[in-house]
């Protein structure tokens, strides 16, 4: 059990933003978090990787309480890769990945040590962004600089990778691309991952596990075979669907949105006229 | 012979970045700036030196008066310029790069306006000369906590209740400080005006002496914190997954800053524009690792300043420091913020 929820809440100020959620990734796994706008999916994420300070509950690291760590040592074994960051202008793409050492290094040390730069390396090649290591980071194009952030997490060499919208920026082959890599880390290396999508027809290909967001509580949790059926993404989404078997699995076909309907909300103003 | 397999073909050669020479050159064309800087203010003043009685009165040999005027009034001048010029330098970078903010000066914390109301109030009670500089001190060091203090939100450091505190007691101590101004005798406006412009006329060795050693710790020390800056200029999200304590990194750069800005407020007064508009040179020098960027900028400052209070002294009337740093820096400034709108970044 790499990380868990046990009846966490959370949000900012004093509004809790997702409520009471029990949640357990096991290791190797690859669990996305589904949702409408607004559900809580991020506020989850940022609570399990120690950015967000619970309400009440706690969020757990193989079985410890995450703030009862030290951050470095939660560092160490997790990476988040968090919604696009603005970073500092003229910071080439090789000393943002290298920061990704910190955690491993002892404060007094100034330089990468010999397996920090191995790390390093591996990092710039898994993302395909070796040859633009001295690329200042703002230069990049959004597909690039996402490849440069998820290099600064592979270089955590992190146990547990939690990623939120991490396709956001990416046309479809980079989003692909992206997908495929977490896939081979995942299977070869036993990442196990935790992310934030919002197409769920990706979410469903790349993950073992769906977890449905609503309202900031967890509905439900299952396969992608389980959990994509027409009544349930009415819940959860306000969406009508119907399914269809492809080769890459079980996708779905979004139709409509349930309600209310567009020419619902025309109606009443054409009454006033 | 079978070639040796790759096991990976980059797309492009991998260039070796011409970095590492430009830091080298960087540093050898700041070092020899710096040299020629401190020799010719040891020569130059009312009375002006060669190089051959300069060097004898180094070596305590020749005239009398050319060996006082060197060990006693010139070198402490020297040294004083470089140690305040050093740590404004570095307090604008470590300021700069904790608060992801171009426009951050050492000031900016409150630092000016506590340390300008302390000394006010010693030069209205009549305690000029020796109160004046522990007055700025305690009262920079003070106005930064009660900044901090306001900041804390929970268990974190937000930067923008940072700036905003500082913004808000800079206002408000300002404030008092015209009001006890206007209230004061004349002579007094003089002797508190000459410290608030920022002046280094008449430094001697008991500066240098006093508040020199505590700024040589404060600088190794936020020297020391580069990685702490780099990581929190990725911005809260990125450092804290990084495992950094945003509380913990943000508090003791802060108090090196605060250290190193009331040390140099205690010795000159409030020089201005050195640790806003350094760190910015140096960026554009050697890139934004402040691995770099704070060595550079405490060396970059000590040149500015050092060279500042030259020009400051050679005229034929001496100017407060203050004055030849603002007026040459805010014309800098103003070029840094037209880049920046034309570049969309600094």
């Amino acid at each position: 059990m790499p990380i868990a929820a046990r009846q966490l809440s959370g949000g900012y100020g004093d509004r809790p933003i997702v409520i009471d959620v029990n949640l357990t990734i096991e290791a190797g796994e690859w669990l996305s978090l589904l949702g409408a706008n607004g559900s809580g999916k991020s506020t989850l994420l940022r609570l399990l990787s120690r950015v967000l300070k619970p309400q009440t509950g706690v969020a757990l690291l193989d079985g410890r309480d995450i703030h009862h760590l030290a951050p470095t040592a939660v560092a160490q074994r997790l990476a988040l890769l968090p919604q696009q960051q603005t970073l500092p202008a003229g910071l080439t793409v090789y000393q943002l990945v290298s920061l990704g050492r910190s955690p491993h290094q002892p404060w007094w040390q100034w330089e990468l040590d010999a397996a920090g730069h191995e790390q390093v390396e591996k990092a710039l090649q898994w993302t395909e962004i070796e040859h633009y290591r001295d690329r200042p980071v703002t230069e990049l194009s959004g597909g690039e600089r996402q490849r440069a952030l998820l290099a600064l997490a592979l270089a955590q060499d992190p146990k547990v990778l939690l990623l939120d919208e991490p396709t956001t920026f990416l046309d479809l082959h980079y989003q692909l691309q992206l997908l495929e890599l977490l896939k081979r880390l995942n299977q070869q290396q036993g990442l196990s991952i935790v992310t934030v999508l919002h197409d769920i027809n990706l979410a469903a290909r790349y993950s073992d596990r769906l977890a449905l967001m609503r309202q900031g509580q967890l509905w439900a949790v299952g396969t992608p075979r389980e959990m994509l059926t027409p009544p349930m993404l009415r819940e959860v989404f306000d969406i009508e669907i119907t399914l269809m078997e492809t080769p890459v699995g079980l996708q779905i076909c979004p139709l409509a949105a349930s309600s209310p309907a567009p020419t619902d909300l025309v109606t009443p103003l054409s009454s006033h006229s | 012979m079978p070639p040796t397999t790759l096991v990976r073909s980059p797309r492009t050669p991998v260039k070796i970045p011409p970095h590492r020479q430009r830091v080298m050159l960087a540093a050898g064309l700041l070092l020899c700036g710096l040299g020629l800087i401190v020799v010719l203010s040891l020569t130059n003043g009312s009375v002006v030196l060669t190089g051959s009685e300069l060097l004898a009165a180094t070596l305590r040999q020749g005239s009398a008066v050319n060996q006082t005027i060197v060990w006693d009034l010139r070198l402490p001048r020297v040294l004083a310029a470089l140690i305040v010029g050093a740590a404004l330098g570095l307090s604008g970078a470590l300021l700069q790069g904790m608060l992801r903010n171009g426009l951050a000066s050492p000031f900016l914390l409150g630092i000016s306006a506590g340390a300008g109301l302390m000394v006010v109030l010693v030069v209205g009670v009549g305690l000029v000369q020796i109160w004046t500089p522990l007055g700025a001190w305690l009262g920079a060091v003070v106005t930064t906590l009660l900044v901090y203090l306001l900041a804390r939100t929970g268990t974190t450091l937000s930067v923008e209740r940072l700036i905003l505190g500082g913004v808000a007691f800079s206002s408000f101590f300002g404030a008092i400080q015209s009001l006890l101004l206007l209230l004061s005798a004349d002579g007094q406006i003089q002797a508190a005006l000459n410290w608030l412009i920022g002046s280094l006329n008449g430094r001697g060795w008991t500066e240098v002496t006093l508040v020199g050693p505590g700024i040589l710790v404060a600088a190794i020390a936020g020297c020391l914190l580069a990685r702490q800056v780099n990581l929190l200029s990725l911005g809260d999200d990125l450092a804290t997954g990084l495992g950094t304590s945003l509380l913990r990194s943000r508090c003791l750069i802060g108090v090196v800053a605060t250290f190193l800005a009331a040390g140099a407020v205690s010795i000159a007064g409030l020089v201005g524009f050195v640790g806003l508009i350094v760190p910015h040179g140096v960026r554009l020098l050697v890139g934004t690792d402040y691995r770099l960027v704070l060595p550079f900028s405490a060396l970059g400052g000590a040149l500015v300043l050092s060279g500042a209070d030259l020009i400051a002294r050679i005229g034929p009337v001496e100017l407060p420091v203050g004055v030849v740093t603002a007026m040459l820096g805010a014309p800098v400034f103003i070029w840094l913020l037209n880049r920046r709108r034309t570049r969309g970044a600094v």
